[in-house]
């Protein structure tokens, strides 16, 4: 990469050369200004007005949307999107880690990258459809427990909790394989070796030398997890029950049936808040690795010609 | 490679793993075939393809809407991107900060904000719902993909190249088509297929920035599975998934190609 000085060269240049970086990165930055950003702050400022009698908003200051928020069933659906998006999070990482393990040690990489990439390209609401047409009341999973005798009438397997948290480990599993796949395998492993030569045991070696080693990538994988998941809204309305409701769905009621908008802009907020919250928390478990980083460069820079 | 010693344990958790990753579109390949409605086995038949080829309509429709969308949004967004990409990493200018960030962040909001935050928008500026609004919506979650896939292309050369076109008496309009353009094509092809992919896969911001009339092939397969398990759905997925093997193939090769030139 060219460094800051030689790149700047354009705007301090000869005169000939004139600065066309805004004429490039205009049209861009316009677009996203118009139809990302003010959308974003349109709904921060609807969040504090006044309700509009049929949808819509009274353009008077208002904090009624977040005082609703302070009642039991919004911190259950809050209690419970938390609950659903960090056991998601935490068994797609602790699947994704053997896998990216093995895919990265194997001699087949491309192979087996391909393996994980093919179900990506399943459209995401046939992938859900199709645990629908496999855990549904009329579903495979029943049919093929009815035939085998093992239960007598069609159990319940959908419209849970479970079954939520099942099929977003299914949908979200790649995201978190990708990115732990690529960190560790920059990993070098001879350092493996050498914390074995060095008496450590094997179990002490992946906790106290890989895992430290492939924090950026664990990091990544964390956070490609739990900021969809936090915001779902696709999978609990297609696989999920009452008690599985989540804050994606709150918003699309509080917006499209209820019409309260500045009540779905404020659910939205929080959904954002917390997402953002994910996000400086773990950048800050990022920056405070520095032991655990140097070995990984020293490590490639050793194996560099 | 060296034989690696206790990988057992990855081993079965990634077969494991892969075994849960295609069980579904197992099933549904499997199913699809069957001459029964509901999921017990009634034999091999084609009916279900003989209905979504010959009777479902509609699909058809969301088929050719959703292409729509795809093709016009991940143009605009492709344009727009790669043209940004190429401003951010050649220039140094006053709004660069800004850019870059406003191209990241669609990119860590969940999906459900950014529809919502549309909905509102568009129902602000009393814009009618419709594929208008779907074709904004997926440019705008299209244009940071492509954004920062040219601008990791473009990240590979160095400058000098620009220097060179310059001292050699290019002007800026040159050194773009005949330079700067030429060496990021393969990041602007692949850009602009994962546009087209994220567009026609997206269910939720479309959802909510959708009309009466704008059914794309998601909101279509939503309605079809709000009424209930049908087979058509298994040989329309059928279908879907073997065009897209079809399309990655064409797409890896085309880059290869690209690659070799």
């Amino acid at each position: 990469m060219a460094p800051m000085a030689v790149r700047s060269r354009p705007s301090r240049g000869p005169g000939r050369v004139r600065n066309y970086g805004p004429a490039y990165a205009g049209p861009a930055g316009i677009w996203l200004t118009v139809f990302f950003l003010a959308p974003l702050l349109v709904i921060v400022a609807y969040s504090f007005l006044e309700k509009g009698l049929y949808g819509g908003v009274e353009p008077r200051f208002s904090l009624e949307a977040y005082r609703s928020l302070f009642n039991s069933v919004f911190f259950r659906v809050s209690l419970n999107t938390l609950g659903i998006s960090l056991a998601t999070t935490v068994l797609a990482i602790l699947i994704a880690l053997p896998c990216g393990y093995y895919m990265a040690r194997s001699n087949r990489k491309t192979f087996l990258l391909m393996l994980v990439i093919i179900p990506f390209w399943t459209n995401f609401l046939i992938r859900i459809y199709a645990w629908i047409a496999i855990l549904g009341n009329n579903g495979f999973l029943n049919a093929l427990l009815i035939r085998a005798g093992v239960v007598a009438s069609p159990v319940q397997f959908l419209y849970n909790q479970v079954a939520v948290t099942v099929v977003l480990v299914y949908t979200y599993l790649p995201y978190a394989i990708l990115p732990l796949y690529s960190t560790i395998e920059k990993f070098d492993f001879s350092l493996l070796e050498a914390a074995r030569d060095l008496g450590c045991t094997r179990r002490g070696a992946i906790f106290r030398v890989l895992l430290p080693n492939i924090r950026a990538g664990i990091i990544t994988a964390v956070l490609f997890v739990f900021i969809p998941t936090f915001g779902a809204y696709a999978v609990p309305l297609l696989v999920g029950g009452k008690e599985s409701y989540m804050l994606g769905n709150f918003v699309a009621e509080e917006l499209t049936r209820t019409r309260n908008w500045p009540l779905a802009s404020a659910i939205s907020m929080v959904i954002t808040l917390v997402t953002t919250l994910g996000l400086w928390l773990m950048f800050r478990l990022q920056g405070k690795a520095p032991q655990a980083k140097d070995p990984a460069r020293s490590g490639g820079e050793r194996r560099a010609p | 490679m060296r034989v690696v010693k206790g990988m057992g344990f990855s081993r079965t958790v990634f077969f494991l793993t892969m075994g849960f990753l295609f069980l579904p579109l197992v099933v549904l390949i499997v199913y699809s075939f069957n001459s029964a409605k509901s999921m017990s086995w009634g034999g091999f038949s084609l009916v279900w393809y003989e209905r979504l080829f010959l009777k479902e309509r509609n699909v058809w429709n969301a088929f050719e809407n959703s292409l729509i969308i795809a093709v016009s949004s991940a143009a605009v967004a492709t344009c727009l991107g790669t043209l940004g990409a190429i401003g951010v990493n050649w220039y140094k200018f006053r709004f660069k900060k800004y850019v870059q960030a406003v191209a990241f962040l669609p990119l860590i909001m969940p999906e459900i904000i950014i529809g919502v935050s549309l909905l509102i928008f568009f129902a602000g500026i009393q814009m009618k719902l419709g594929l208008l609004t779907i074709f904004i919506a997926h440019t705008s979650f299209n244009l940071p993909f492509v954004f920062l896939m040219v601008l990791a292309r473009l990240d590979e050369f160095d400058y000098s190249i620009i220097e060179a076109s310059r001292d050699l008496g290019a002007t800026e309009r040159q050194t773009l088509l005949k330079v700067i353009l030429p060496v990021s094509v393969p990041g602007i092809v692949s850009g602009f297929l994962t546009a087209v992919t994220l567009s026609l896969e997206d269910f939720v911001i479309t959802f909510f920035v959708s009309g009466p009339g704008s059914t794309t092939l998601p909101l279509y397969v939503y309605s079809m599975i709000r009424f209930g398990v049908s087979p058509v759905i298994n040989s329309l997925s059928v279908v879907l998934i073997a065009g897209t093997v079809l399309i990655t193939i064409l797409a890896r090769n085309f880059l290869k190609y690209i690659a070799q030139k």
